[in-house]
């Protein structure tokens, strides 16, 4: 399994803020007695007691962050992208793997994570429910640094809430300060869980979804926050998204997550220019695009697998247009296309033999592939995966 | 389906023709006027679309067109008159209950957002579907339902063995998809469609207009699709009305308004979506936040985020001006009255009429294209 999953590379220069090695994260499938004992009586006699189902939702990834510059993690829902993004803020323990904060490994008590939730704040996707309800701007800024012993009198508490709210755009500070989340737009209030992830002075922000909640003509405007907060703060981001434009806009490097993997990484616009994925293609036919001459044609067709028995081999390849033999068979491992653009797809490998690039042999028509999409999705809501 | 398309001979006429419609929450010197005199007119065998911010009245003049508004909601103003087939014509906004059980439906269909809310949880999708025809063709037999039910599926591209299923068993794609087949179950004029692909995933989302396209091919309806994103709607609609703080604020074909917006606020939204060719260049969106609809700003409700705001603006109301390039093509802003020439972003010329559908999806036949083409020359 080592082989598995693309590093979204850093530059070359100097050890990573915070770098994920190996990560994988297995959910378990909880199930009612009666088909747990079902399916202990249907064992087949002598097989090896089977292991508890579990949700395969982050398989080996590997994704560095380095200073100053926004990585993006672009997928659909339940490609793992959310869970990533808990697993690097350390709200769910990681099943395998390693994170590394500055090449350390912070210690998992209850101090270790305390420095560790100093260096890395997490901005969640729904300002409407992160900020509570019953307490001001005031409140949700001034708890982290108490929480955190920055503010240890009145006068520099207040001045470090000034300072916070000047820094994303929200004035006159003192104004905002002593409102109720209820009298913001969506835009100021993701601007205050901003501010109150920046509170802390962290070294890397975690930004799951962070503009799909607001309206269109506001989000660009919270982008340029965040890059503001690149270029002049030197803090390294973490962008999560759907929208594989706007990871364009605002990233360095994108990384492209499929079923729990990441296929593809690479620099933002070569990623998006020239998608080296078959999925990667697939996202970009199907984005919205004024430009494009003519219809859009689909590079492929179907859901993600299911993922609790994802597909063996390459888990794109019941629905890869390019699929061939070898594809259901081993998982690729990443190649490189280009300098610091890497690829998991047997397309990019150099010596197959024949019959490994030969054609899939397909199940007959009218009998779904394993891991089939949208019947096996439904039926087994997982975690992880959520609605939009 | 061999009928299907004799609506098509007539494409073009009007359909659905709405005047001045005005549509508060609330009455009162409280009500908040979430719809201001809106001017709409769908033709037929057209995809009309309707852009705006959240709490731009969208939905709301959606709801009103069909009279689905819920109290506190009511219609204050207008008309909405409907053009039926047989040549009749209708005021939708003074029909009966009766008359309007009988147009829902059979005539006018809605695909609401969200489709886990719009269907029932505890039904099986093959009794909601047999549901709507029971109610609207009383001489159908069971079994008759039962296959016109499975065909509606097929349709839409889900096996008929998903009739027993309930709506938690399937994904979402395939829950919007069912909305989709449940309102052209009965072959109707017009499709109204809620933000119908908002919450899914953009190759769902895909599939789905796709989809949507052929059902249009086949059955010939003319489509009032609303949506926030104004992207996507340049792609799949013929013509586009942008809506702001409860007006209508430009209309334009689709391509035209793309390459050449006329209003402000439209330049604004389509410098909102980042592009994804070309060299990366900062981009800015649109200033400040959307206005309060109980405390609106005077004048112009978009001044206060405009970046061409003239002391005119902060008093007057401009009005929906029909401007001078051509038929359809309106804007409500003071740069556009012809006093003072426009800002060179908001003065471009407006593509060759022959270029209006290269970015259309919905219209895959040629013929169809070239009814558009003389649509948009005549």
């Amino acid at each position: 399994m080592t082989e598995l999953g693309v590093t979204a590379q850093p530059p070359a220069t100097g050890t990573p803020l915070l770098e994920a090695r190996h990560l994988t994260k297995h959910f378990p499938v909880h199930q009612a007695l009666r088909t747990a004992r079902r399916r202990l009586r249907e064992r087949p006699a002598g097989a090896a007691a089977a292991g508890r189902p579990v949700v395969h939702a982050l398989e080996d990834v590997s994704i560095a962050l380095p200073r100053a510059q926004v990585t993006a993690v672009v997928g659909e829902s339940g490609s793992g992208k959310s869970t990533l993004a808990r697993v690097l803020a350390r709200l769910l323990p990681p099943t395998s793997g390693e994170l590394l904060l500055d090449g350390r490994q912070m210690p998992a008590s209850g101090a270790g994570r305390r420095r560790y939730a100093r260096q890395v704040q997490l901005v969640l996707q729904d300002p409407f429910s992160s900020l509570n309800p019953v307490h001001d701007v005031r409140y949700h800024l001034a708890r982290p640094l108490r929480i955190h012993g920055l503010g240890e009198n009145a006068g520099s508490l207040e001045e470090s809430i000034t300072s916070l709210l000047e820094r994303v755009s929200l004035t006159p500070a003192g104004q905002f300060a002593s409102k109720y989340p209820h009298e913001l737009s969506g835009g100021q209030r993701q601007r205050v869980a901003i501010a109150r992830a920046l509170a802390v002075r962290p070294t890397v922000l975690l930004a799951d979804e962070p503009v799909s909640m607001l309206d269109v003509s506001i989000r660009l405007g919270l982008l340029n926050l965040l890059s503001d907060l690149r270029e002049r703060e030197r803090i390294a981001i973490l962008y999560i998204t759907h929208d594989i434009a706007s990871a364009r806009y605002l990233a360095d490097t994108i990384a492209v997550m499929y079923a729990g993997q990441i296929v593809e990484s690479g620099p933002a616009q070569q990623v998006t220019d020239e998608p080296a994925h078959p999925y990667t293609q697939l996202l970009l036919s199907a984005a919205p695009d004024p430009e494009r001459a003519g219809p859009p044609v689909l590079a492929a067709r179907g859901s993600p697998p299911s993922l609790v028995s994802p597909p063996a081999g390459c888990r794109f390849h019941p629905r890869c247009p390019h699929a061939m033999a070898i594809c259901a068979d081993r998982a690729p491992g990443d190649f490189d296309v280009a300098p610091g653009h890497a690829a998991a797809c047997w397309l990019h490998a150099k010596d197959l033999d024949p019959a490994q690039a030969g054609p899939i042999a397909r199940p007959p028509a009218g009998q779904p592939p394993a891991g089939q999409p949208d019947s096996a999705r439904s039926s087994a809501p997982e975690p992880g995966e959520e609605t939009r | 389906m061999s009928a299907a398309r004799s609506a098509a001979t007539r494409d073009g006429e009007p359909l659905l023709d709405v005047r001045g419609l005005c549509a508060d929450y609330g009455a009162g010197p409280g009500a908040v006027h979430a719809v201001m005199d809106a001017d709409l007119m769908l033709h037929r065998g057209e995809v009309l679309g309707l852009a705006g911010e959240s709490g731009s009245g969208k939905s709301t003049l959606a709801y009103a067109i069909t009279r689905l508004l819920r109290a506190p909601g009511i219609i204050t103003a207008g008309s909405v008159r409907y053009h039926s087939g047989s040549g009749q014509s209708i005021d939708l906004l003074a029909a009966d209950e009766h008359q309007l059980r009988v147009l829902r439906w059979s005539q006018i269909s809605v695909v609401m957002q969200s489709a886990m809310n719009a269907l029932n949880p505890v039904i099986s999708i093959g009794s909601q579907l047999t549901d709507v025809l029971r109610a609207h063709v009383p001489g159908m037999s069971k079994a008759g339902r039962r296959a016109r039910a499975a065909e509606l599926l097929t349709m839409v591209g889900i096996t008929t063995d998903r009739l027993g299923s309930y709506p938690h068993e399937l994904s979402g794609g395939m829950r919007q998809r069912v909305m989709i087949a449940m309102a052209v179950a009965l072959q109707p004029e017009v499709v109204i469609m809620d933000e119908p692909t908002t919450a899914l995933d953009v190759v769902t989302q895909r599939e789905i207009l796709q989809e949507l396209a052929e059902l249009r091919e086949r059955l010939g309806f003319a489509v009032l699709f609303i949506t926030h994103d104004l992207s996507l709607l340049i792609e799949i609609a013929d013509s586009i009305a942008v809506m702001y703080a409860g007006r209508l604020v430009e209309r334009a074909e689709a391509a035209a308004l793309f390459r050449a917006p006329r209003h402000p606020y439209s330049l604004g939204l389509l410098s909102s979506f980042p592009p994804l060719h070309g060299p990366r260049r900062p981009m800015t969106g649109i200033p400040g936040s959307p206005p309060d609809l109980r405390n609106l700003p005077a004048g112009c409700a978009f001044h206060p985020r405009c970046s061409y705001v003239m002391d005119r603006c902060r008093t007057d109301l401009p009005p929906l001006l029909e401007l001078t390039e051509g038929p359809g093509r309106q804007a409500a802003c003071w740069l556009q009255d012809g006093s003072a020439p426009a800002p060179a972003e908001l003065a471009l010329p407006v593509p060759p009429a022959g270029r209006v559908t290269a970015a259309g999806q919905l219209q895959a036949g040629a013929a169809r294209l070239d009814q558009v083409n003389l649509r948009s020359r005549s």
